[in-house]
This record gives C-alpha cells, sequence and structure tokens, in this order.
C-alpha cells in the first residue's frame, strides 16, 4: 500500500512539538538548571546570595542533625504511610472488584473523586475531625468514653492518617488496573478444585496483584515524601518535614542556596523512585503481553 | 463472581466512612449558626456562606483562580494538540525521548518545580505577574491534557481522514474538519483535568504567588495556617460543589478511573 498522502503532506513532527519543546526548554528546564546551579552556591545574611561555588549547602544538609531529623521524620512518615495504604486499599480494591453496578461505579467515585477536591480542603477536614476539640474528641468525650482529649493534631500520627486519606485512592486505583487483568475463570478453577476462599486468594489473587501493589507503593511514597500541604497545616510549626523545612528556607530564612539544595536531593529521591517505578510498571506490561 | 462476605462488607463500610468523613464533616460545619467551629446542631443556617461575599480578597482570589486555570488550561491544550500529533503519527528519531520529556514535570515534586519558579521569575523579573504564573501552571498540567489528547489521537480511526485526503481536502481542513471532531472527546477531557489541576494546585503556586497573585488554595491556606473557622468550612463546601459538577462531567464522558489510572503526580 502506498504512504497515505495525508502524512507526507502534515508538518514535519519537530515542527509540531516545537510550542511544547520551547515552553519546556524555556520554563522547565531553565528553572530545574537554575536551581541545580543555585545550590552550590552560599548565603549571606546581610548580603544575600554569593556566586561562588562549593559542595556547603549539601554538606550542611548531610550534617546538620536538624536536617536529619527533618529527612528521618519525612522517611518515616512515608513508610507509615505506604504501609497503611497497602494494607486498607488492597483489600479494598478486591471488594470494589467483586462489586457489582450501580455500586462499583458509585463507590469507584466515591473513592477516586477525592483526588480532584484541593488537598487543602481535604486536610481542613481532617483538622476539624481530629482537632483537640474537634468531632471525634467532642464525640468520644461526651459519651463519657475518655476523660481528656485525645491529642492528634500537629502530631506524626495526625499528618499520617490524613495523608494516608489524600493517598489511597492512588493505592485502591493501582491494586483495581491489575485486578482489571484477573481471568475470573482461574479463581473458579481454583474454587472448583476444592481450594478454599483463603487458598484462592493466597495462591491465585494475590500473586496476580502485587505488581499493582508495588507500583501502588512507589506512587504514595514518592507522593507522601513530597507532600507539602497536609504537614504544614497538620503538624503545625514544630513537624517539619522535607518540603516544609525548603519552604521555610526560600520564604522565612530567605537562604534561597540551602532550600535548593534541600530541593535537588529531593528531586534526586524522587527521579529513583519514579524510575523504580517505570520498571516495575514494564515488568508488569512484559508480563501481560507474553 | 462470588459475593462479598459480611466482614469484607463491614470493611467496605468503614472504608468508605473513612473516605467521605472529612469532606461531610467540612460540609456540615458549613452550615453551622454559631459563631464558632460546631456541628449544625439547632437547624441549618446560611450565615458562614453569606459572610464569603463580605471577603473580598477570597472573592478576587476565587477569580483569579478561575482565569488562571480557564488561560493555562486553554494554553496547555492548545500545545498538546499539535504535540501528540506528532508523536502519535510520525515516526522520528527521539520520539520516546520527547514522550518521556514532556510527561516528566510528573516526576518532580512541586515543591521543587515551586523554588525553581521562584528563582526563574526573579531572574526575569516575572515575579508576581500574571503571565508568569500561567505558564508555570501550564508546565504542571500539560502531562495530565498530553495523555489525555494522545490517548484519543492514537485510538482514532483514520480511515475517515484518508477518505477526506483522497476526496482532495487540505491537510488543515482534514484536521479541522475530520480530525478534531473525533479527538474532541479527549481534548475536553484533557482540558477539564488540566483545569481542575490548576485550580488545585497550592504546593508549587505559594512559591510564585504574590499578594497580587494570590490563588484561592493558596489565599486558604494562609488563613487556615492562622485560624480555622466556619468561613473556610463554608468556603471550602463551595469548592467541594463545584469540583463534584466537574467530577460527574468527567466521569460521564470518559470514567474517571480511566483519566486518574497510573497519575504518579
Amino acid at each position: 500500500m502506498a504512504e497515505p498522502t495525508a502524512r507526507r503532506r502534515l508538518l514535519p513532527p519537530y515542527l509540531l512539538s516545537s510550542p511544547a519543546l520551547l515552553l519546556y526548554f524555556g520554563f522547565f528546564m531553565a528553572p530545574l538548571g537554575m536551581t541545580f546551579l543555585l545550590s552550590f552556591n552560599s548565603f549571606d545574611f546581610y548580603q544575600g546570595i554569593q556566586p561562588d561555588f562549593g559542595f556547603h549547602n549539601y554538606l550542611e544538609v548531610v550534617t546538620d542533625e536538624y536536617f536529619h531529623e527533618v529527612f528521618l521524620r519525612t522517611f518515616g512518615i512515608s513508610v507509615a504511610v505506604t504501609l497503611l495504604c497497602a494494607v486498607l486499599g488492597t483489600p479494598e480494591a478486591y471488594i470494589l472488584h467483586r462489586m457489582r453496578n450501580p455500586w462499583k461505579s458509585l463507590f469507584m467515585l466515591a473513592i477516586l473523586g477525592p483526588l480532584l477536591i484541593s488537598v487543602v480542603v481535604r486536610t481542613l477536614g481532617w483538622a476539624l475531625l481530629i482537632g483537640d476539640s474537634g468531632v471525634i474528641n467532642e464525640a468520644l468525650l461526651g459519651a463519657g468514653l475518655i476523660e481528656e482529649p485525645i491529642h492528634l493534631i500537629f502530631t506524626t500520627t495526625g499528618v499520617i492518617i490524613a495523608l494516608v486519606h489524600v493517598l489511597i485512592p492512588f493505592m485502591v486505583l493501582s491494586v483495581w488496573a491489575s485486578l482489571q487483568k484477573l481471568d475470573p475463570a482461574v479463581e473458579q478453577a481454583g474454587m472448583s478444585l476444592g481450594a478454599s476462599q483463603f487458598t484462592v486468594l493466597r495462591r491465585i489473587v494475590v500473586p496476580q496483584v502485587m505488581p499493582g501493589v508495588l507500583s501502588g507503593c512507589l506512587i504514595v511514597f514518592a507522593l507522601t515524601a513530597s507532600a507539602f500541604a497536609t504537614p504544614a497545616i497538620l503538624g503545625g510549626r514544630r513537624l517539619k518535614v522535607v518540603a516544609t523545612t525548603a519552604y521555610d528556607e526560600y520564604l522565612n530564612t530567605l537562604n534561597w542556596p540551602l532550600g535548593a539544595s534541600i530541593a535537588v536531593l529531593l528531586l534526586i529521591a524522587n527521579v529513583i523512585i519514579i524510575a523504580s517505578y517505570n520498571k516495575v510498571i514494564e515488568r508488569k506490561y512484559a508480563q501481560a503481553f507474553k | 463472581m462470588s459475593k462479598n462476605g459480611t466482614i469484607a462488607l463491614a470493611f467496605h463500610t468503614l472504608f468508605i466512612v473513612f473516605i467521605l468523613a472529612p469532606l461531610v464533616i467540612v460540609c456540615l460545619v458549613a452550615f453551622t449558626s454559631k459563631g464558632y467551629l460546631s456541628l449544625p446542631t439547632d437547624g441549618f443556617s446560611l450565615r458562614w456562606f453569606r459572610a464569603i461575599l463580605d471577603n473580598p480578597d477570597f472573592i478576587d482570589a476565587f477569580w483569579l483562580s478561575i482565569y488562571l486555570g480557564l488561560a493555562s488550561a486553554t494554553i496547555a491544550l492548545a500545545i498538546s494538540i499539535p504535540a501528540s500529533l506528532a508523536l502519535a503519527r510520525h515516526r522520528f528519531p527521539g520520539r520516546g525521548g520527547l514522550t518521556a520529556f514532556f510527561l516528566s514535570p510528573l516526576m518532580v515534586p512541586h515543591v521543587v518545580l515551586g523554588v525553581s519558579f521562584l528563582r526563574f521569575l526573579t531572574a526575569v523579573g516575572w515575579n508576581g505577574t500574571f503571565v508568569g504564573l500561567v505558564l508555570c501552571h501550564v508546565i504542571i498540567i500539560m502531562p495530565y491534557s498530553l495523555r489525555l489528547v494522545l490517548a484519543s489521537v492514537t485510538g482514532m480511526d483514520r480511515s475517515a481522514e484518508m477518505a477526506a485526503v483522497s476526496l482532495g481536502a487540505s491537510s488543515w481542513v482534514t484536521f479541522r474538519r475530520i480530525t478534531l471532531p473525533l479527538i474532541l472527546p479527549g481534548i475536553a477531557g484533557g482540558w477539564v483535568l488540566a483545569f481542575i489541576t490548576s485550580f488545585d494546585e497550592l504546593t508549587m503556586t505559594i512559591f510564585v504567588a504574590s499578594p497580587s497573585t494570590t490563588t484561592l488554595p493558596v489565599r486558604m491556606f494562609q488563613h487556615i495556617t492562622e485560624t480555622i473557622d466556619p468561613l473556610i468550612s463554608s468556603l471550602s463546601a463551595v469548592i467541594i460543589f463545584i469540583t463534584l459538577i466537574f467530577m460527574l462531567l468527567l466521569d460521564r464522558f470518559y470514567g474517571l478511573d480511566k483519566i486518574l489510572v497510573g497519575q504518579g503526580r
């Protein structure tokens, strides 16, 4: 068959993508590159940013105990949120998968919908729920179940609970997508051969959805590690994570070079996480098309 | 397919309560008649919704966010359409790399984008301008719009296009009369998703927003870090309601799961 003339008449691909390319180089690569360079400069309290070059900012982040604490706390919160999302989100995805319409689409909408609602609004909801005079404490006090309010707001636990809420839809979605590829006949075969419900779940379902769980974990981990709004609102002034610390350096201390080095480290960590996420996806597709 | 057991349904109920509770609480508190945070135990009142109208800075921030979303979503789509055509229809060196490059803002945490844009805008003297803010938002929402447009261009049946060309239509007429209408669902879905993403964006914007370019999420964040009152609840309830409408639109036209799957923001 002859090459369709439409293709020959179309503008060359590079011309078509040139607006996007121009924008990306001007407004994406250039800012990132400038921040990378900035992270090697130094900062003087009186004279501002000094155009010298050195690794002192990175050295400060690596050696200062305050930053150790911040990075460790962020890592700890990320691990906790990821594990909770996996433990709670995976069974929920399976339950959803076994539901029938219209329930299935209704609950899917209820779980995925919040992703489109501003994180500020969702976090505000948690501040109203878990505050010292919040709904949960008032209800428990009113029922006489507790003597003093449970202190959750401005604690790591409170931040973790809210972040699980913010990010668990990604986990459900990821596991749900891998459940879609599951052949129900295999489950039925297992059942008909006398396997118990639990055995079918353990030997047939779980191994097949593992890639989905894993990629969900990586998304959730990456997003928790760089979360800003939730820890900023529910963590208060003392409970700093990497993102809120970078914000402080930029807008309160005005030490941009130090903030830039924190940002560069966060970016590197994130790229490593996403790269391994893509590896998992590739392997998943390789399995699916075998 | 076997049915869910009692334990599964109990778990499911708790899960849904967990997901919806914060949003329901925000909406309930918005209707309180009291001057402080409380549930509307003695009747619903609209006083805090009226109070929004007495706060011009929230209203200004709301309109700024709307204009920002309209402008950035439209620009992102205008750039995404030719780029998608190039990526989906041509085999050229660097195609895979280019696709990955166009989706790469997803890999960069918004805090990192925020500090980078602040540095960049300050250097070129565009800090605090609406144009600068729009272009920053275009970078953030491009991956979302590109992915949806790319999917619809890739999935499109090209026989109608070929028929048009063989009947002597120019490439522009073919694009406008055949291609564009066929990929319109992808364009519409991409635009709505881009608009919502821009409208909700806080973490990047908070770095580059100046007093004259304060978006609604930034204004709300500043308010919440100072005080949490019923006013912020009623404002949030309005946002939940607006988002709900967009959500139903997206779900109707496209399916939320399809739009959001693999959204490794």
